[in-house]
């Protein structure tokens, strides 16, 4: 019987807890995902503004990346979601979006954010504030100089082209017995900076996306080649399936690999993972036939929702993260590049980064020249997500030979004529 | 431990007895079957017939008001197709990949964790020491979830793993087994029965408990061979639970997702694609999300799981209607 | 119990240890090679720093590389053990490498700076185990928040459910009723579309009740799983009519009847049952994620999914949690499986 009590009572403090859940006058949510220490950081610096703001309590849930992708957009039209968000598709979410413009400074926000506003007004376009670009990222190359040192080969230079690249990397993996030459993240982004290079369009003259024309193919053919070459670890391609991502960091950290392109965000676990095990670079990207060397940019961004209950405290936190200072801080802290113009032309003081991390994040800020106009397109197309999925999943097949090049092109296409109708 | 609910199972009592006076003792079995079929109907039986109703509709929006009628038009997508045999020839390739795919895996991965669920069950149902132990042993797997389980099967097969680091020592020599569509075929079969064995083998260890200790003292005084034990008195004994084990465990091997899609997130190319990953990526990871031909296409699923089944329960019929 | 067991297989001459006692054993032993192993390499694994997990190839113990405090130099010093040129055998610490070549000092000498190649060296390596993995998920966020989240879900769902599906599963195996074999039928049926397909549906029934990010809205929906009346039914099946007939002889009440034996005569089933409810539960990952959105209300399977980004997963941090998680319901098993050997065999002389 005692036991039994015991029960009980354990079970009304459940329902007491539950009922406490009374809530503040203006509590906002926010609905964050980490890479690495972005939530804590956000979350110090919120406590800041909270202090400044008694009658905001900012709330952050921090949830995994899964949460954001495929729930997220699901609560959002149920009417159940958070007030603000950290979201990486952009333009896709835009009709849930809340316009800040009302609530903020309008000549700041442009003056600062400029170009990276117009990813968050999806298809609709117009001028409206939806979201800030909290960290930029851009691709590019990570080579293992200590491997080049020990093979005696030279580091090619920084207008080298992509064959430039593997045939040097080719050269240093046959004379060190490194296990691969080179690779490539297996993510439709990934590989769009390259394929650009390589003169790929991707939208057609009035603007709608086509993803495959010649430029794209030969890109394409050139990567299947690579790969049945051994150019290119198979490894990370064909040892995955679906629209997965896939990265080559670890391969690259025991250093058997010379030559890895992924991009901006790897710089910290290279740093704490490589250590001192051999010397390595950021060298951008190298350049395509068409004279291209185009990365891609890309990131992650702050956005509220309509439907919040506060607008104007959601308005407010947002202002507040996005005020030089604070955005400054949180670029140091998180170790990312900076969307923010005036922080960028500042430079930023990397928190706890070694000299060769500094150098690397210094290397992509720098190789953000050389991002070409259709990549920034290509990053504010609302259906980009889209078609990194078919770019993956088809050049899969081409490379495992469940495909020829000719059918995966086909394929690419059909599949994103098909998608295109369906959301029309 | 029961005897804490004593008191509320006699307030139970008061109304249920209440009501056999009023309904008679046959009735009365509705009222047994109400709670779960009000819960059921509602968190289970309803979404499936949203379902249903989301497979006639098209377009991204995730509201079934807000999207457009489609009727059978996501149906007719699934089955345009010159030669069924040839994906290649579809117009959704991947789906019929994701079926040839799926039909192979399952027909191996349920034979072999049947049947090693089934030798588990008994060696662990016999006189052995440390019982507990063991059982716990063949059960830890199940409590993993899919990430992990992947996770730890991939250190130990890719390219720097355990295992070629033991064939290399054995002098066979290492293999790259992930980006070989075959060997990833059969990992994913293994790894697959590895990570629910023990769910099964649980399940089959329970049905043993039902056989009465005499049949089996009777089978004893006559002297039959242990082989003629298990096919006279444990198979036929045990039938109710193999019918559970073999229903459940076709209608799991089809819907095997999770562990495979972390483990080789069904490739090399499609080679382990099988079909909860297409349905997935079509109406939820991917985009647009297809939630329509993601429904239409869990629907034809379900329509070969209800025949296979039905072929199951007949030819079970015995132990279905005992 | 012995005897009964044993000669399932050994009945010639009463040997202690027939061949199928040493196929039986050989068979466990595997069985903890291969179902066991994998899951105490995980556990160790718990215990490697990040640019450990990350290292080729992977090593069963969690290693790091041994340092030396050296007057002098504010940070320790890694250690290499020299295996070729003419240090050959001495143990050195670096100062810096550049390059290939690495600077480096005998500790017990440290003014003599030594200039060697990278390749005529290997670190020195100590067993080291990182248990800041596990101290910091409690300095991170609020840990015991989340266990107590888990563990209501896990206990108010797995009672919920067990009442429930035992009383329908008891309608289904022992009265004749008309739709009998509908119900049934209709209760596998919705087993064969998939939990993916079926998240979306569910999760706008469970916002329109108004149980979004409420515990119940975990607890109930999962309290309805098909499989659970499958399973005792067919258990229940097995159990003899006479017993059942003798009860109401007796006059007892059908819910007596219900409570006073067929419940005690499934316990293996139950306990089966119970076993998987809890770990279904406390596993459920999927649908707690969507109904879920306030850290008040987060279970510890979404805390450890969390570590899980767009780009990067903090794996030892996620490993730790993991095998935090897994402590309590491998031990709930431990307990309970004990109760699978109490059904009928042990019950039933009655």
């Amino acid at each position: 019987m005692k036991s039994s009590l015991l029960k009980t009572s354990a079970l009304a403090t459940v329902f007491g807890l539950g009922a406490t859940a009374a809530f503040a006058a203006d509590e906002v949510r926010f609905m964050c995902y980490s890479d690495g220490n972005e939530c804590e950081v956000y979350e110090d610096v919120l406590s800041r503004f909270e202090a400044d703001n008694p009658e905001i309590d900012v709330i952050v849930d921090v949830v995994p990346y899964q949460a954001i992708l495929e729930n997220l957009p699901v609560q959002l039209a149920a009417g159940t979601g958070p007030d603000i968000a950290k979201v990486t598709d952009l333009g896709g979410l835009n009709q849930y979006y809340l316009d800040l413009a009302p609530h903020v400074d309008r000549g700041y926000w442009e003056s600062a954010f400029g170009d990276t506003l117009n990813w968050y007004r999806g298809a609709a376009g117009g001028d409206g504030i939806y979201g800030m670009h909290s960290q930029l990222t851009i691709t590019g190359g990570f080579v293992n100089a200590t491997l080049f040192e020990q093979a005696g080969v030279a580091l090619p230079a920084s207008d080298a082209s992509w064959s430039d690249w593997a045939a040097a990397a080719t050269k240093v993996a046959k004379a060190t017995g490194t296990d691969f030459p080179m690779a490539i993240d297996r993510s439709g982004h990934r590989v769009a900076g390259p394929a650009i290079s390589y003169g790929a369009k991707l939208f057609d003259d009035a603007g709608d996306a086509i993803l495959v024309d010649d430029g794209f193919t030969a890109f394409t053919q050139q990567f299947v080649d690579w790969h049945n070459d051994g150019t290119i670890a198979r490894d990370v391609w064909a040892g995955q399936g679906g629209a997965t991502y896939q990265d080559a960091a670890q391969e690259f950290i025991n250093g058997e690999l010379v030559f890895y392109y992924s991009g901006s965000w790897q710089v910290g676990r290279m740093d704490k993972n490589v250590g001192d095990f051999f010397d390595w670079k950021v060298v951008g990207s190298p350049c395509g036939p068409s004279g291209a060397c185009s990365g891609m940019p890309g990131g992650a961004g702050i956005v509220g929702f309509e439907q919040t209950k506060h607008p104007k405290a959601v308005a407010a936190v947002i202002d507040y993260l996005a005020q030089e200072d604070v955005y400054a801080e949180v670029t140091a802290r998180t170790r990312n590049l900076p969307a923010h113009s005036a922080v960028a032309t500042k430079g930023v003081e990397f928190q706890d980064a070694s000299p060769a991390a500094a150098d690397a994040l210094s290397a992509f800020a720098a190789d953000l020249s050389d991002v070409s106009p259709i990549a920034f397109a290509y990053q504010g197309y609302a259906g980009n997500r889209a078609m990194y999925g078919i770019t993956v999943e088809r050049l899969s097949q081409a490379i495992v030979g469940e495909l020829s090049v000719a059918e995966a092109m086909e394929r690419a296409s059909s599949d994103l004529k098909a998608a295109l109708e369906e959301t029309k | 431990m029961l005897q804490i609910l004593t008191p509320l199972m006699r307030i139970i009592e008061i109304p249920m007895l209440a009501l056999q006076r009023r309904l008679g003792v046959n009735k009365l079995a509705w009222v047994f079957l109400m709670p779960n079929l009000v819960l059921f109907g509602l968190f289970a039986f309803l979404p499936v017939l949203l379902n249903v109703a989301y497979s006639m509709t098209g377009g991204d929006n995730v509201l079934l008001g807000d999207r457009p009628y489609v009727g059978g038009r996501n149906f007719g997508l699934l089955a345009e197709c010159d030669n069924f045999l040839d994906p290649n020839s579809c117009r959704e390739d991947k789906f019929w990949r994701a079926i040839w795919n799926t039909s192979w895996f399952v027909t191996l991965q349920v034979g072999i964790m049947v049947g090693f669920s089934l030798l588990t069950a008994i060696i662990l149902n016999r006189d052995i020491r440390a019982r507990g132990f063991f059982r716990s042993v063949f059960f830890f797997p199940v409590l993993l979830s899919p990430v992990v389980v992947a996770l730890i099967w991939k250190w130990i097969l890719q390219r720097h793993g355990v295992l070629n680091a033991f064939l290399d020592w054995t002098g066979i020599g290492g293999y790259n087994w992930l980006v070989d569509a075959q060997w990833a075929f059969a990992w994913s079969v293994f790894i697959s029965v590895w990570a629910h064995m023990g769910f099964y083998t649980l399940i089959l260890l329970a049905g043993l408990q039902a056989i009465p200790r005499d049949v089996y003292e009777a089978a004893l005084m006559d002297r039959a061979s242990p082989w003629r034990t298990f096919r006279r008195i444990t198979l036929p004994l045990l039938s109710p639970t193999l019918l559970v084990v073999l229903v459940l465990s076709l209608i799991k091997g089809v819907q095997t997702f999770d562990e495979v899609y972390a483990f080789t997130g069904g490739g090399p190319g499609t080679a382990t694609t099988f079909i909860i990953q297409y349905i997935y990526e079509e109406g939820f990871a991917g985009a647009p999300r297809l939630f329509g031909l993601a429904a239409a296409a869990s629907l034809v699923v379900a329509g070969v799981l209800v025949l296979l089944t039905l072929v199951q329960l007949w030819a079970n019929r015995k132990n279905v209607d005992a | 119990m012995r005897n009964l067991w044993t000669m399932l297989t050994a009945t010639r001459g009463k040997t202690r240890l027939h061949w199928t006692d040493w196929v039986s054993y050989g068979y466990l032993i595997m069985g903890i090679f291969l179902m066991f192993g994998p899951v105490l390499w995980l556990v160790l694994s718990s215990f490697k720093t990040e640019a450990a997990l990350e290292r080729f190839p992977p090593t069963l113990l969690p290693y790091t590389q041994q340092t030396v405090a050296v007057e002098g130099y504010d940070d320790p010093l890694p250690l290499f053990k020299m295996t070729a040129g003419e240090y050959e055998g001495r143990t050195l610490a670096q100062l810096r490498r550049v390059g290939l070549q690495a600077q480096m000092i005998d500790p017990a000498k440290p003014d003599e700076r030594l200039r060697v190649s990278i390749n005529d060296r290997e670190p020195l390596e100590e067993i080291y185990l990182a248990t800041e993995n596990y101290t910091s998920l409690f300095e991170r966020f609020n840990f015991l928040r989340f266990f107590w989240n888990s563990t209501f879900i896990t206990v108010t769902a797995t009672a919920l459910m067990l009442l429930v599906n035992s009383m329908a599963a008891f309608a289904l195996s022992k009265y004749e009723f008309r739709g009998r074999t509908a119900v049934l039928l209709i209760v596998i049926g919705t087993l064969m579309i998939p939990q993916t397909v079926v998240l979306v549906p569910l999760f706008l029934v469970v916002t329109e009740l108004g149980m979004f990010n409420s515990l119940w809205g975990v607890i109930i929906p999962g309290a309805a799983t098909p499989t659970g009346v499958f399973l005792l039914r067919q258990y229940m099946i097995t159990i003899p009519d006479e017993i059942l007939d003798a009860a109401r002889m007796d006059r007892a009440s059908e819910w007596k009847i219900f409570w006073r034996i067929i419940v005690p005569l499934s316990a293996p089933a139950i306990a089966v049952l119970a076993i998987l409810a809890i770990m279904w539960r406390w596993n459920d990952f999927l649908w707690p994620l969507i109904v879920l959105t306030r850290s008040e209300n987060f279970t510890l399977q979404l805390a450890l999914n969390s570590f899980q980004g767009e780009l990067q997963t903090d794996w030892s941090s996620l490993l730790a949690m993991t095998v935090l998680t897994l402590l309590p319901i491998a031990t709930v098993f431990m307990f309970l499986q004990k109760y699978i050997a109490t059904g009928i065999a042990s019950t039933g002389g009655k």
